[in-house]
């Protein structure tokens, strides 16, 4: 009897301490993963980065270029993807009760939510490089918008459903025409919730590659021409990680560190600030 | 009523329309409030508008599947269904099959959910019911952003630094231990590499257990306490609580976010093409270089000249959506089916 019982009690400490160390696990990558970049980026970190073009290998240089493309097209992205999310997302919240459309979008987007991004950068280039017969970086914003899409319908349909239907019937009491009523009453008091969504599909545009790479692909000097191919931060660090050059690669680092520290700011920007109280 | 007012203060708010005071149907027939007309007009334009970007969503799924299906015709007519079999990969000769890729799609995917299933549980199992209660969200939010780091940035991590560690001391080792073993050694043999279909495995192991634990940690929130609570009168320990209640009582949940990062593992391209190698070869080794669908567009598209090069690798972009979209389809699934669960108890 009490042989069996210690036995259990093993059993209970030993997995508790299992469970412990895969905490551990998961906090050691992170952190690890953070000062590596830290350590490597500042290392490359100079003020050359934000002044100059990227260098062929040898030379020194910067990464203004690929800055700049990469938060023009993440705005462009931004831009055309938002609306189109927060309309359907209204759909699906406010006029979804009836029909299949709300039903079957909704399973669908959250299936494109998780879609391999690359995927996207195939179809992008399929549907308009190809048959424009360049890479542009409209193509590029075209594919993030794309990726964009699901996160705002999602967090739009989802900050919607939040809102008490008492308020709807207010807004209708008063004589409130329907689409006001939406964008001017409950839309707008989720507006945190939405800014929120639109902040985390930033933030995961940002370091996308994989879409980036059939669609704007790279340049290696400066150019605002939205019809030509543009630099882009996350292909840079590809192409000079891969590379045989430590030159490179100590830009490749820099512009790691660049870009994880933009997407945690936006991450962390997204949870506290804008933070919706939770009602359940 | 005081009709007057209501209409005064009707164009004192803007927008805001007085209701019209009605006495049976015939004062409505005699006298219809065009304003009224012109809301239900705007209202319906306003419908009609979110629907077409609802609808929007589903063209999107169709054009993507459409194109794709459309840019692989020439290497369906002249592979056929060879091409699922067949583990040649040669430009000059332009012969294509497409085994190599999704055997070490799978490879790695496998590897990743082995890895990270357990590592998984153990992390919801510490912030459901072992974290003190300040320190659930902190923690929590610190493994979630294990999923906002880019996925560029696991595989520059871990080309630079985890690959020279696993040639060191991981590699080795498994080859001298486990390598030596008779059946399961062939999984370990060969020269000790750093990069390879076991180290992608790995790393996408550390990108999947964010999207799994926080399934997890999710359903096993919503266990009903009374559950627990009566095992654990029954003198139950925490472990055979969460062992014999909660998990069977949140499996289907639990399987749903399972697949759900298997979504992930299998269309994540930038971490895998950084590490696993890319060598068109089939070895049983998994410390081998490989080939996965995501690093092959990768490295290769952009580069791909003639026809039916292109065209194969699309149609290597199809088999990935195709197997992605059934696994997240399932995921989904499982998780509705859950979700409606919860509705009937509640």
């Amino acid at each position: 009897m009490t042989t069996r019982y210690s036995r259990r009690l093993f059993v209970n400490r030993f997995n508790l301490v299992m469970s412990l160390i895969t905490m551990a696990f998961g906090l050691t990558f992170l952190l690890w993963i953070l000062l590596t970049l830290l350590q490597a980026g500042f290392h490359a970190f100079s003020t050359d980065l934000f002044t100059q073009m990227t260098p062929p290998p040898g030379s020194k240089g910067g990464l203004l270029n690929a800055i700049a493309g990469s938060v023009l097209m993440a705005t462009m992205g931004t831009l055309i993807g938002t609306p189109i999310g927060i309309l359907a997302g209204i759909y699906l919240a406010e006029f979804g009760s009836r029909g299949w459309l709300a039903p079957v979008t909704r399973f669908i987007n959250d299936i494109l939510l998780s879609a391999p991004s690359i995927v996207i950068g195939l179809f992008i280039y399929e549907a308009y490089v190809f048959r424009v017969g360049h890479f542009s970086a409209w193509a590029g914003a075209f594919a993030l918008a794309l990726i964009v899409i699901p996160v705002v319908i999602r967090t739009t349909e989802n900050m919607l459903k939040l809102v008490p239907d008492s308020l709807r019937e207010a807004a209708a009491a008063l004589g409130t025409p329907q689409w006001k009523m939406i964008l001017k009453v409950t839309l707008r008091s989720v507006r945190a919730g939405v800014i929120t969504g639109i902040l985390l599909a930033v933030a995961r545009i940002s370091g996308e590659t994989a879409p980036l790479l059939f669609t704007a692909l790279n340049n290696q000097f400066w150019t605002s021409n939205l019809d030509a191919p543009m630099a882009n931060l996350p292909v840079v660090i590809f192409q000079f990680a891969m590379s045989p050059y430590s030159d490179w690669q100590q830009l490749a680092w820099a512009g790691a560190l660049l870009i994880t520290m933009a997407v945690l700011l936006l991450n962390i920007l997204a949870r506290t600030v804008f933070r919706q109280p939770r009602t359940r | 009523m005081n009709a007057p007012i209501m209409q005064a203060t009707a164009q004192a708010i803007p927008g805001i329309i007085a209701p019209v005071p009605r006495q049976g149907k015939a004062s409505t027939a005699r006298m219809p409030d065009p304003k009224q007309k012109n809301i239900k007009l705007q209202d319906l334009l306003f419908r009609s508008v979110t629907r077409t970007f609802a609808f929007l969503v589903l063209a999107v799924l169709l054009a993507i599947i459409g194109s794709l299906v459309y840019g692989s015709l020439p290497a369906m007519r002249k592979f056929g269904f060879g091409f699922l079999t067949s583990a040649e990969w040669n430009p000059v000769t332009e012969q294509f099959g497409a085994l190599v890729p999704i055997v070490g799609t799978i490879a790695t995917s496998a590897i990743a959910l082995l890895i990270g299933i357990p590592i998984s549980f153990g992390i919801a199992l510490f912030l459901t019911e072992l974290s003190p209660s300040w320190l659930k969200r902190p923690l929590g939010t610190a493994i979630e952003l294990l999923a906002a780091i880019p996925s560029i940035i696991y595989g520059m991590w871990g080309l630079f630094v985890l690959a020279p560690l696993f040639a060191d001391y991981v590699q080795p080792w498994l080859i001298h231990t486990v390598g030596a073993a008779p059946v399961i050694g062939a999984l370990f043999k060969g020269p000790p590499q750093g990069i390879g279909v076991l180290t992608a495995g790995f790393v996408l192991a550390i990108m999947v257990i964010p999207f799994i634990a926080s399934v997890m940690r999710d359903v096993f929130d919503v266990v009903p306490p009374v559950l627990k609570e009566s095992a654990y009168g029954l003198g139950c320990t925490t472990w055979e609580v969460v062992w014999n209640i909660v998990l069977p009582h949140t499996k289907v949940g639990v399987i749903g976010g399972i697949m759900l990062g298997l979504g992930r593992a299998l269309g994540e391209t930038m971490a895998v093409t950084f590490l696993i190698g890319n060598a068109h070869q089939l070895t049983t080794s998994i410390l081998a270089p490989g080939n996965s669908i995501a690093s092959a567009l990768a490295n290769e598209f952009t580069e791909a000249v003639g026809d039916f090069y292109t065209s194969a690798l699309i149609e290597l972009g199809l088999i990935l959506f195709v197997i992605t979209f059934i696994v997240l389809a399932l995921a989904k699934l499982l998780l509705l089916q859950l979700a409606k669960g919860e509705g009937r108890r509640t």
